[in-house]
């Protein structure tokens, strides 16, 4: 796409309203001028009818947040999650310790065997949660999609280590059916098409 | 037996209006959370008892419960006193401020004003004045330069519009001819209210009770983007709360004295007239809401500026014309 097409700023029917800024008073009598415009002119009757009008139209803009919560954008990086496969319920993660290698903090640790199958098996998969930095480099150099971030932002616990071991980044078992696929890097949120907007500054 | 009738009824009328007023105190407390909150599309305290209700009992219990801490650099004895001179000269203020006209009630017709003094006004604007000693004080004593600034603008705002205060209320009190603010409501009930009468006085005790209860516009004393908390800063638990419950008294003491001496007070006196005239007086407390939500504060020197350039002269000027009129 050439530049023009980001120049061309047809913002369509939006309501935007340029703003005017009037140069400050210098003189005594322009500042008296300014003072009996503002005080006794519109601007502070205008100022008290926008809020009066606000508490009569009552559009409440509160998130009682324990109780309702926001929706987080598909590229939040929360506390990591190890995904199960969705037919077989099998692990995903297939030991080959990519994300162990390219963490940028060196805070995943993983123990892996050779099963009487002659499969590899990971038995033991931990992430320092005090060193890691949520960079997600993890999530995106894994090649099973195994090891994802999450979307849990409420974290409460006596220990940090109660979110970094296998157990509890892995699907339990029974909630396969809940297990929500990561939409993965670079996705957009659901409505970003409303979200998105053009607006009159040029570029 | 007269004596000791007056001396009962009169201590159990202080104390009504004293209960009556710190609960009020706290109660709108609540009522400027929500009112802010709605007009700026928030919901203000929900989770404590239905629609935040109980806040103030929960801010009660903060406030009673918290650690009292005095600096070691402040001037103790001065620091510690200071804070009650607020509340204390608020109530002592209110004695003379009728809160409802007279009504029968338990056998005998009950006055609901505590001191029925002939310099009525005089005494309720002086004591209030005296209030503003507390912030003085406290930014003084406390030790600490943010406190001591706001104790210096609190001088600056003294200074500057009890000047406005007493000049823009002399206009009508000559019109009344009385200090008595019963005679003052009185004299409505013949004359129409004072409001019409002199506009321009209301404007200015209305601009001058705004910076005496230290209310936005106002604020200076403790504005927050400027000096932390001004001489409140150093206080905490209930010697800060102190200053909070002197503040919406006096806040209530400007709104009744804006209703009797401008609109009309309780004119006749019948019980609808008395309901009336607490409308009128609520109306006023919401205007300090409003204008709290809606208006920016001033700077200081903005603040000098209005006073003696534009606020004086007009008081001075309204005084003049109105004694040309009463005399001719
Ligand atoms: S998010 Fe980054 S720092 Fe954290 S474990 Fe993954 S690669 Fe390491
Ligand atoms: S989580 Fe992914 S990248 Fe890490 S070892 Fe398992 S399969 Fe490999």
């Amino acid at each position: 796409m050439s530049l023009d097409a980001f120049k061309n700023r047809n913002i369509g029917s939006q309501n935007y309203v340029p703003v005017n800024i009037e140069n400050y008073p210098t003189s005594g009598w322009d500042k008296f001028k300014q003072v009996v415009k503002r005080g006794v002119g519109k601007e502070l009757f205008v100022g008290l009818w926008v809020v009066l009008r606000e508490m009569l139209k009552f559009k409440i803009h509160t998130v009682q947040y324990p109780s309702e919560v926001l929706p987080i954008g598909p590229r939040y990086r929360a506390v990591h999650k190890l995904l199960r496969l969705l037919e077989s319920g099998n692990e995903r993660c297939i030991g080959c310790g990519l994300c162990e290698k390219i963490c940028v903090a060196d805070c995943i640790r993983m123990d892996t065997r050779v099963d009487e199958n002659s499969r590899k098996e990971v038995v033991e998969y931990s992430i320092n949660l005090g060193r890691c930095i949520f960079c997600g480099y993890c999530a995106e150099v894994c090649p099973e999609l195994a090891i994802v971030h999450g979307s849990r932002y409420e974290n409460v616990s006596e220990q940090r280590a109660h979110f970094v071991l296998k157990d509890d980044m892995l699907t339990p078992i029974d909630f396969l059916k809940q297990q929500k696929e990561f939409s993965g890097f670079g996705a957009l949120s659901p409505n970003a098409d409303q979200l998105v907007k053009k607006t009159p500054l040029a570029y | 037996m007269e004596l000791e009738v007056f001396i009962i009824q009169t201590l159990v009328k202080i104390l009504v209006v004293l209960l009556i007023f710190s609960a009020l105190a706290g109660f709108t407390t609540y009522l400027e959370r929500k009112v802010l909150a709605f007009m700026q599309r928030r919901l203000g305290p929900m989770t404590v008892g239905p629609f935040g209700l109980l806040q103030v009992l929960a801010d009660g219990i903060k406030l009673f419960t918290k650690e009292d801490i005095v600096p070691t650099n402040s001037i103790k004895p001065i620091f510690k006193i200071a804070p009650v001179i607020l509340p204390a000269t608020a109530f002592v203020a209110i004695a003379s401020v009728p809160l409802f006209p007279e009504f029968e009630a338990f056998g005998t017709t009950i006055h609901p004003i505590i001191v029925d003094s002939n310099v009525g006004v005089l005494y309720v604007l002086g004591i209030m004045a005296i209030g503003m000693f507390s912030p003085l004080l406290a930014g003084l004593s406390s030790g600490n330069k943010w406190s001591l600034l706001g104790g210096a603008r609190t001088a600056i705002q003294l200074l500057s519009f009890e000047v406005v205060t007493g000049l823009s209320i002399l206009a009508p009190l000559m019109l009344v001819g009385s200090l008595n603010l019963i005679d003052i409501n009185d004299y409505q009930i013949d004359n129409g209210w004072l409001v019409l009468t002199q506009p321009v006085a209301f404007v200015l005790f209305l601009i001058a009770g705004y910076a005496e209860t230290n209310r936005t516009p106002f604020d200076l004393l403790e504005h927050e983007a400027e000096v932390v908390s001004g001489y409140a800063t150093e206080y905490s638990g209930m010697r800060w709360g102190l200053f909070f419950i002197g503040e919406y008294v006096n806040m209530y003491i400007v709104a009744f004295l804006t209703v009797l001496i401008f609109f009309g007070g309780f004119g006749e006196g019948t019980l609808t007239d008395g309901f009336c005239y607490l409308g009128k007086v609520l109306f006023f407390i919401f205007l300090f809401l409003w204008t709290r939500a809606a208006w920016p504060h001033v700077r200081p020197d903005q603040l000098m500026w209005l006073t003696w350039k534009v606020l004086m002269p007009l008081a001075v000027i309204n005084v003049v014309i109105t004694g040309l009129v009463v005399m001719f």
